[in-house]
Parts: structure tokens; sequence; C-alpha cells
């Protein structure tokens, strides 16, 4: 479909650099792409928001909203600690992309690109990809377990709920009653 | 509340649990008033299907009354409702196409992972069928929650009997879609392996869709008896060579179209059946699947196998080369069944389908665990279970 017909040197084919087989899976980049039944307009304008996106993420505490480009993200660890970094919009392209990175002093520092393009008849294809750089020392190692607990199978979940939000209005639970909810929320 | 639940294999009890409550707001909570064990409930029963926990709530053929709606729910207390047992959205790309057990969206996120390790993608979330569907508990319950409730149930007239619209939920629309999947034209000769309550409505089904002729096979004597009186003919594979006999009942061509309605626990004391049972109970296979293979081999050349029997992994000796060197079309999935709901219900309605004749057994939710057992230890006399919940207990 790309006007391009040969491949650009060093490119061995069309697959995204995130699928190559020397990338790690759970290593410090991954990306996964998702197709939701709705205008792109409309999810970039939530996920735009971080007040939006904590009932949807596994493990975030809370996002708190700092000024237009920086919020501060506080995550559950074990042990009933937690941890906590600013995070910065350093590029925002209305209705199609979002990057962010987190700001120098980050105990873990990461940044991510989520894209959002409508494709015909079936919505928008968003994609996000996300880099980490877990620190070394003790608290380093907590963070990393966190973030290596299968990042790309967390944002994949996580990229699924923003899906079911979007697409019906709620979160699927098979929680049969609020209690059970709250014990799998927690 | 007291319900259904699955503690290991042949062990299911009447347990008091917590009632159901709304959660999110395109719920209900449907009070039961009839609900049936199924065939692929003996699966669960046998401990074929992985993620199962103790204590999961079973059922997922129900109906009832509304009792409670989330705010975006549009069903109104009282009506009377039917549920299929496919949880899907309504508004994903697949529900969009009416492929409802496709739905992206009626499972939650962190159960969707073990069917996209086992099957590429999840599918649509179901009712009283593990954790890899979901997780969510059945109708075989005093009560149930209902997601998705402005999508899945359909609301049927008040003077219409639970028994004659409660298959609604998933025996009728499958059986019906089986049919539909054979690509049955006027004419043709459909054999249909297996004539439990699937079997005998895709029976019903390929006659309403123009079958000439369709041929039963089974081997319980009650249940071909019932495939008869709707003008099947009967293989009863314990007497009869089955493939000789097709070959000879089609003049030597093969039945044009073919129905597994069987599944993962053929009976029947085959070679590769037995190979099967050996891999199963030894956990190097899961599935049984002598029908399927018989039904491959028998179909005419082009033919069409439509099979909406359940299978659940691997197989072994699948006969691939059979299937590709005469060319035929496979069509199977979970039933579609919002789909096929409203124009079943009016054939109800209209009395063009007969759903009552299959209920052998009426029983009270708290005998449900008999009926498992009546239901698994003698197929031949019980075709189908139906649970009331205030169905007078059966004196002992
Ligand atoms: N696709 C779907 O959405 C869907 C929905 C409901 C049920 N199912 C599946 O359909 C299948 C049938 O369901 P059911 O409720 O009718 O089950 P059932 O167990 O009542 O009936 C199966 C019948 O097959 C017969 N049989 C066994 N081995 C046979 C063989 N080798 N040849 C011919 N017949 C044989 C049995 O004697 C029995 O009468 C099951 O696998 C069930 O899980 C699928
Ligand atoms: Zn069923
Ligand atoms: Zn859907």
């Amino acid at each position: 479909m790309t006007s391009e017909t040969t491949l650009a040197p060093g490119q061995r084919d069309d697959a995204p650099v995130t699928t190559s087989k020397s990338v790690h899976s759970d290593r410090a980049l991954l990306a996964e792409a998702i197709t939701i039944n709705r205008p792109a307009q409309e999810l970039y304008a939530f996920w735009r928001d971080p007040a939006n996106l904590a009932p949807i993420m596994e493990n975030i505490q809370a996002i708190e909203k700092l000024d237009d480009r920086r919020s501060r993200w506080t995550v559950k660890a074990p042990a009933g600690r937690e941890v906590t970094w600013d995070s910065v919009i350093t590029e925002d392209v209305p209705g199609e992309a979002i990057t962010w990175q987190s700001a120098p002093d980050a105990d873990v520092a990461n940044s991510g690109r989520i894209e959002f393009r409508e494709v015909a008849g079936r919505g928008t294809v968003v994609r996000a990809t996300i880099a980490y750089d877990p620190p070394a020392g003790a608290l380093g190692q907590l963070i990393a377990k966190l973030f290596q607990r299968e990042p790309r199978i967390q944002t994949r979940r996580d990229l699924k709920r923003f899906k079911q939000l979007m697409e019906t209005g709620e979160v699927a639970t098979a929680a049969r009653t609020r209690k059970q909810l709250e014990e799998e929320q927690a | 509340m007291r319900a259904l639940t699955w503690h290991g294999k042949h062990d299911v009890r009447v347990d008091t649990v917590d009632d159901p409550e709304i959660i999110n707001p395109r719920d209900a909570i449907i009070k039961i008033t009839a609900t049936a064990i199924c065939g692929s409930d003996l699966h669960l029963y046998d401990g074929y299907i992985p993620t199962m926990q103790a204590g999961d709530i079973l059922g997922h053929e129900f109906m009832g009354e509304v009792v409670e709606t989330g705010p975006k729910s549009t069903l109104r207390k009282g009506q009377k409702v039917v549920v299929p047992f496919t949880i899907s959205c309504g508004s994903c790309y697949h529900c969009g196409k009416h492929q409802y057990s496709a739905c992206d969206n009626g499972n939650p996120a962190d159960n969707q992972d073990i069917g996209r390790e086992l099957y590429g993608q999840p599918m649509s979330g179901l009712f009283g069928y593990s954790h890899m569907t979901g997780g969510y508990a059945g109708g075989q319950a005093e009560y149930v929650r209902v997601p998705f409730s402005d999508v899945g149930p359909i609301v049927v007239p008040d003077h219409i009997e639970d028994e004659k619209v409660l298959f609604l939920s998933d025996i009728l629309p499958t059986g019906w879609m089986a049919a539909e999947n054979a690509q049955i034209e006027p004419g043709d000769t459909v054999a249909v392996w297996g004539c439990g309550p699937v079997g005998l409505f895709a029976v019903q089904s390929a006659f309403l869709m123009g079958a000439e002729r369709v041929i039963a096979i089974d081997h319980f004597p009650h249940r071909l008896e019932l495939a008869r009186k709707f003008g099947a003919e009967a293989i009863n594979f314990e007497e009869t060579k089955t493939y000789e006999a097709l070959m000879e009942m089609t003049g030597g061509i093969g039945p044009d179209a073919v129905i597994d309605a069987v599944g993962l626990e053929a009976h029947g004391f085959f070679v590769d059946n037995v190979i099967d049972q050996i891999k199963a109970s030894m956990f190097l296979g899961t599935d049984r699947t002598h029908s399927i293979r018989q039904a491959i081999l028998a179909c005419r050349k082009g033919g069409r196998v439509s099979m909406p029997a359940v299978y659940g992994g691997f197989v072994d000796k699948f006969p691939l080369g059979a299937f590709m060197e005469k060319g035929l079309t496979l069509k199977t999935g979970q039933t579609h069944v919002q789909h096929y709901m409203p124009g079943l219900l009016n054939a109800i309605v209209e009395e063009k389908i007969d759903t009552t004749f299959l209920i052998s057994h009426r029983m009270a939710l708290e005998d449900a665990p008999k009926g498992y057992k009546m239901f698994h230890d003698n197929q031949n006399e019980v075709t189908k279970v139906v649970l009331k919940p205030d169905f007078a207990i059966a004196a002992e």
C-alpha cells in the first residue's frame, strides 16, 4: 500500500520494529495496537486528560494533573509502598498523537507515545509505544519488578479497558457483587 | 441466594452465595424462572474445560423476570426475558457484523489473555463457562447479573410458557445456525452426527431450510426416535457401519452437507476414539473427535461441513488430506445467539418450530446435582433437564 517499493537499507521487512525478534518482549521497549470503534478525536481527547486514565490502568493509584502538560503518577508497589513520578507531554498533535516523558528526576525513567489513526469502517487504530529504563539499586529492583511484571500484558489490558469504556461506556467485569469488584480492584 | 456451583470433576453442589448486584450501568438483575442443563455443561462436569475454579456458578441457558435495572439498561422491571449465553456489547466491530460470539468487549480484559494464547484472539464472554470466557456467574441460580442487558436479553410475551422459549438462550439458535452453516440447497441430503438437543434442533432446522433428506446418527434409541419424528432417517452407529450406510443411502455420493453435533466427548468403541481417550486421560491431548473425522470422510466431494460441536484444544488425526482433496468447506463457531433470537421467537409463536418435545425432566434447582448425574449417566432417556427455582422439591 505504501509508495516505497524497496526496503530501506538495514530494514528487513515491513513489520513494526517493536516486533523484531531481537527486541526482548519483556524488556524496555514495547508496542501494542488495538482498534477502537470510535472517532480518533474522541479517543485523543479522552487520553489527553490524565484524570481519565487511572480507572482503566492496572496498578495506577492516582494521576494528578499539575498543569496542562504535566501530571503526577502514583503507582502501587509491593509491601504497601508507592512510587511517584512526574510525566511531561513533549509532543501533542491534536486528534493524532501524544508523546510523553518522565521528568528528569523520576525514579523510573519512562517515555511513551500513543497514536490515533482512523481506518475506514473500523474506527481508529490506537498504537501505544512504551519505553522505560529501570534504575539500579534496591528501589530500582522493586520498580523494575513492578514494571516488568509482564509490561506488555499490562499495556494490552490497559488498552482493552480503554476500548471497552469508549465503545460500551463501561469496563467489563465478572464481579457479581460490589464487594467482589472492590476486591478485584484492590 | 441458592446456586449450583462447580467443585471439581463430577462434583457440583447447590450452595448459598451472595445475591448478585448491579455493577455496571447497562446491567440488569434477572430472577430466574427456568434454566436448563446443556450438553456443554457436561464438558465442565467431566472436567474437560480448563480454567474452572471451585465455587463457580454454572448455567448458560436461562430466563426469568427483570427485577432490577442499571441506569443504561433498556429493560423494565417485571418484563419476562430470555438471556443469550453469549455476553456481547452490541457496539464493537464484531457485534456490528452480528458476530456476537466474537464480541471484543464482553470478556473482562484480565481474562482475555488465555483466549489470546490459546486461540490467537479472545472470544466473547459466556455465562457460567470457565474463566477463559470471562468467569461470569451463570444462571443455574435464583438470580443472575446480566451485563449489556440492553443488547442481549429478548423480551418475550407474558402469555408464552417458559418452556417454549427457554431454548432461545442457546440450543435452538445453535441447531439453527448449524443448519444455516451447512448452506443447504433444495434437494440436499444432510447427515447429522449426534441427536442431543443441538442435533435434534439441527434436524428440524435443516428440513425448514429445504433439505430433502436428513440422516441422523446416534446410538441412543430414544434420541434417534425423536429425530425420526421430525422426518429424519436414523443410523444407530452401534448396530450399523455408519460410513457404509451413508454411502449406500446416498447412492455412493455421500451427504451434501454434514453436521457434527457431538463434540469433544464422542462416545463409542472406535480405535481412534480409544486412542484419544487414553491421551485425554494422560493429559497428552484434550479432544476426542471421532465424529468430525467420520463426517469429513463421509461428506461428498465439494460438500459442506458444519460443526456446532464444541472443541477446546488440539486434535490428532484430523483428516486434513481428505478435507483438502475433496475441497470441503467448514463453518463453525459459538453461536451468534442475539442474531437469531428474534426470528426464532417468531417461529415459536407461529408454531413453526417445536421446542418442548425435548424436555424429559423438570426439577427443582435444589435437585440440580441429581439432574447433572442423570443427564450424564442416562443420555438415552434424559434428553433435557429443566430446573426451576420454585419447583416443589421431589419427595425422596
Ligand atoms: N456452538 C455452540 O455455540 C454450542 C452451543 C451449545 C452446545 N454446543 C455443543 O454441541 C454439542 C452437542 O450438544 P448437546 O447439548 O446436543 O449434547 P448432548 O451430549 O446431549 O448430545 C450429544 C449426542 O451425541 C451422541 N454421540 C456421541 N458420540 C457419537 C458418535 N461417535 N457419533 C454420533 N453420535 C454420537 C450422544 O449419544 C448424544 O446423544 C456439544 O459439543 C455442545 O458442547 C455448541
Ligand atoms: Zn448450552
Ligand atoms: Zn461487541
